[in-house]
C-alpha cells in the first residue's frame, strides 16, 4: 500500500496576534507547526504501515522553510518526503493549491491519499476534497477512525458527524480527510530524528509536473479577498448587588436578552 | 544538515518534558514514587539510548542531545532528570567506553530501549568523598569473582537491572587494587537494603546494595583488573555533566515559574515585576543561569570531542550549575513569598531538588579539589 499524506505548515495560532492596522496576521517570530489535523493524518498513516505494511510519503507545498515540517514527519517515522516549491506557486488559493498537489500525487503515485480535514490558518476544508476531484477518486471526509481490511484490501473509515457516525468501506484508490481527534499524534523519536539527517527531502517544481501555468498561482486563483476585519470585543462590566435568587434571575434575563440562552 | 537533527530533537524533548514529565512532577514527589511509566515512554522514544550506537540498538545520537534531554526534563522534574542521568552517564556510558564487544552486545540493547535501567555502585558508608577507601571486595575463584560488601545511596537501585559496581580485588603499589564489574539484578546473593527518605528528588529510588557471596562471572569484569578506580573517576567526569545539566534545568524551571509569578502577583496595586528589587533579582538570576548554561555546553563539547580538559570542564560546570540552582531556587521561593513556601506551587520542590546537585557525584568541595588539583599540580 502506498500512502501519500498531504500536510501544510501553519503558524502556531495559539501564539499569533493580529496587526490592528493592516488586519493581517503578525507572522514574525511566530513558530510554525504542522497543521494539527495533518499531524494526525501522518500518525494514522504510520499506524497503517506498522500494522499492515505500507510506504508512507509525506508531501507539502510551501516555501523552502516548509522543509522543517517534512523533516518532522520523517522523524515521526514517515519513509519519504517531498516539498512542492516554486515561485510559480505563490499566491495560490485552495483551487490552485489542490491543482498543484493533485499533479504531484499523480507523479508520485498513491493507493491512499490522506489529508487533514482543514488548516487552522485558512479553515476552509476545501483542499482535500478538491484534490480528490482533480484525481477523479472517491473521497471520505471527517474521518474519526481508519482501519484496513487485509483480506478485502479495503479501508474502513468511520466518519464523524455532529450527532452520529457513519462507517464506510472503500476499495481502490481513495482520499480521506482526517480529524485531529482521530489520535494523539506520536512524538518524533530519536532513531528517526538521527536517520532523517541522511535522507533527502525531494523538491518538486513546476517543471517536474504536468501543469498549465494559467491554473496555478495568482492566475489560477479565482478567490479574491475584498477586505479583512478584526472583530472587536467591547468589555462592559455591570455590578449588581442582589440576593441569590434575584441574582440568578438577573443573570438569566441578561443572557436571554442577548439571545445567548 | 546536522542543524535539523538538533532542531527536531529540541522540539521533541521540549514537547515531551512539557506534556509527559511536568504533569507528574508534583505527584511523584508527594508520593515518593518512581515514575516507571515515564521511563517506559522515554525508552520507546529512544531517549534512554540516545548515545548508544545503532549496532547496539541505540539511536546513534550524540552527547549533546543527551545533555539537552537531561536539561529539558529536569526543567519540569528533577527526579526524572536524575533517573536518565544516572542510567546513561553512570551505566550506559562506562559499558560503552570500557566494555568488551560481548559485554556491549549483551547489555546495551536492553539499556538503550529502556527495557532495562542502569545504575552505578561506588559510594559506601565509609567511602563517600574518600572514594578510594572501598570495603567491598571481589575475590577471584575459579570462573568467577566472589563479591561481598555493600553500597549506599545508589540512584535507580531496585528498579535498575544492570549495575556497574566498583570493588577491591587485591593490593596495588599504592593502596588497594580496584576493579569494575557488571552485576545483574537477580544474581544470587545480591539484594537491596533500605530505601532512603530524602529531602528532594523524592521520586527517584535511592537504596543500599547488599552483596553476600555474589558469584560474578569473570567475563563481567569491566575493563582490566585494577582499572576500577580509573573507570570510576572517568565515569564521574561524564556523570558530572549530567548532574550539571540537571541543576541547570532545575534553575531554568524555577526562573520560568518565577517570571510568570511576579508578572501576575500584585501587591500595593502593582505587579511584583514592577518593583526594582524584583527586576534586579531576576536580572542577576537569569545572568547566572546563562553562565551556567555556557559552562555545561563547554563541558558537553569537551566530552563529545574527548578533550583533555574534560575533567576540569565537567567539575566547573557541575560546581557552578549546582550552586546556581541552589541560589536561583532559594531566591525564587523568596520572590514567591508565603505561597512559595507552600506545596501549592512547584518552587519549594525545585529548591529541595536543587540541594542534592551540590552533593552527589562529587560535592562542591570535591569539584574545587578537582579544579585546583589540575591547576596547581602542574
Amino acid at each position: 500500500m502506498k500512502i501519500i499524506v498531504c500536510i501544510k505548515q501553519v503558524p502556531n495560532t495559539t501564539e499569533i496576534k493580529i496587526d490592528p492596522v493592516t488586519n493581517t496576521l503578525k507572522r514574525d517570530g511566530v513558530p510554525s507547526i504542522i497543521n494539527p489535523d495533518d499531524k494526525s493524518a501522518i500518525d494514522v498513516a504510520i499506524q497503517l504501515k506498522e500494522k499492515h505494511g505500507a510506504e508512507v510519503t509525506v508531501i507539502c507545498m510551501g516555501p523552502p522553510q516548509a522543509e522543517n515540517a517534512l523533516r518532522e514527519a520523517l522523524a515521526m517515522g514517515a519513509d519519504n518526503a517531498y516539498l512542492l516549491t516554486d515561485r510559480a506557486f505563490a499566491g495560490s488559493d485552495t483551487l490552485a493549491t489542490s491543482t498543484i498537489v493533485a499533479a504531484a500525487i499523480k507523479k508520485l503515485g498513491a493507493d491512499v491519499v490522506l489529508c487533514g480535514r482543514q488548516a487552522i490558518d485558512g479553515d476552509t476544508a476545501q483542499v482535500g476534497p478538491q484534490i480528490a476531484e482533480h484525481l477523479g477518486i472517491p473521497q471520505i471526509t471527517y474521518a474519526a477512525a481508519i482501519d484496513y481490511n487485509e483480506e478485502r484490501n479495503s479501508l474502513i473509515v468511520k466518519r464523524q458527524f455532529e450527532d452520529r457516525y457513519q462507517t464506510l468501506e472503500v476499495s481502490g484508490q481513495c482520499l480521506v480527510t482526517v480529524l485531529s481527534t482521530l489520535c494523539k499524534p506520536r512524538y518524533m523519536n530519536v532513531w528517526d530524528i538521527v536517520d532523517q539527517d541522511s535522507k533527502e527531502v525531494g523538491k518538486i517544481t513546476f517543471a517536474d509536473m504536468d501543469l498549465d501555468a494559467k491554473n496555478i498561482g495568482l492566475a489560477g486563483s479565482p478567490t479574491k479577498v475584498q477586505s479583512t476585519a478584526t472583530k472587536q470585543f467591547d468589555k462592559t462590566i455591570e455590578t449588581l448587588e442582589l440576593d441569590p435568587e434575584a441574582a440568578a434571575k438577573a443573570i438569566i434575563d441578561a443572557l436571554s436578552k442577548r439571545h445567548l440562552i | 544538515m546536522a542543524e535539523y537533527k538538533q532542531l527536531l530533537f529540541e522540539q521533541m524533548i521540549k514537547d515531551f518534558a512539557e506534556n509527559e514529565v511536568k504533569p507528574l512532577a508534583q505527584e511523584i514527589d508527594e508520593e515518593e514514587r518512581f515514575p516507571i511509566e515515564t521511563v517506559e515512554k522515554m525508552g520507546k522514544l529512544g531517549i534512554m539510548g540516545i548515545i548508544v550506537p545503532k549496532q547496539y540498538g541505540g539511536a546513534g545520537g550524540d552527547y549533546n542531545m543527551y545533555i539537552r534531554a537531561v536539561e529539558e526534563i529536569s526543567k519540569a522534574c528533577g527526579t526524572t532528570g536524575v533517573i536518565l542521568s544516572a542510567h546513561m552517564s553512570l551505566c550506559v556510558a562506562p559499558i560503552l567506553e570500557f566494555g568488551t564487544e560481548a559485554q556491549k552486545a549483551k547489555y546495551l540493547p536492553d539499556l538503550a530501549s529502556g527495557k532495562k535501567i542502569g545504575a552505578f555502585g561506588l559510594t559506601e558508608p565509609n567511602a563517600g568523598t574518600d572514594a578510594g577507601n572501598q570495603q567491598t571486595v571481589a575475590v577471584e575463584k575459579d570462573d568467577h569473582y566472589l563479591l561481598n560488601g555493600n553500597k549506599i545511596f545508589i540512584t535507580n537501585a531496585g528498579y535498575a537491572d544492570t549495575y556497574v559496581v566498583i570493588a577491591v580485588t587485591g593490593k596495588a603499589a599504592k593502596g588497594p587494587e580496584m576493579s569494575a564489574f557488571i552485576v545483574e539484578k537477580g544474581m544470587e546473593g545480591f539484594s537491596f537494603g533500605k530505601k532512603e527518605k530524602k529531602m528532594g528528588i523524592r521520586g527517584s529510588a535511592t537504596c543500599e546494595l547488599i552483596f553476600e557471596n555474589v558469584k560474578v562471572p569473570k567475563e563481567n569484569m569491566l575493563g582490566q583488573r585494577g582499572d576500577g578506580f580509573k573507570i570510576a573517576m572517568k565515569t564521574l567526569d561524564g556523570g558530572r555533566i549530567g548532574i550539571a545539566a540537571q541543576a541547570l534545568g532545575i534553575a531554568e524551571g524555577a526562573l520560568d515559574e518565577t517570571i510568570a509569578y511576579v508578572k501576575s502577583r500584585k501587591q500595593f496595586s502593582k505587579s511584583l515585576s514592577a518593583f526594582q528589587n524584583t527586576q534586579f533579582v531576576i536580572a542577576d538570576l537569569a545572568t547566572k543561569v546563562a553562565a551556567a548554561r555556557a559552562l555545561v555546553y563547554i563541558a558537553t563539547d569537551a566530552k563529545q570531542k574527548k578533550l583533555p580538559t574534560l575533567s576540569v570542564n565537567a567539575a566547573q560546570a557541575k560546581l557552578f550549575a549546582s550552586e546556581t540552582a541552589m541560589e536561583v531556587t532559594t531566591k525564587a521561593v523568596q520572590l514567591h513569598g508565603g505561597y512559595g513556601y507552600t506545596r501549592e506551587y512547584p518552587i519549594e520542590r525545585m529548591m529541595r531538588d536543587a540541594k542534592i546537585t551540590e552533593i552527589y557525584e562529587g560535592t562542591s568541595e570535591v569539584q574545587r579539589m578537582v579544579i585546583s588539583g589540575a591547576l596547581l599540580r602542574k
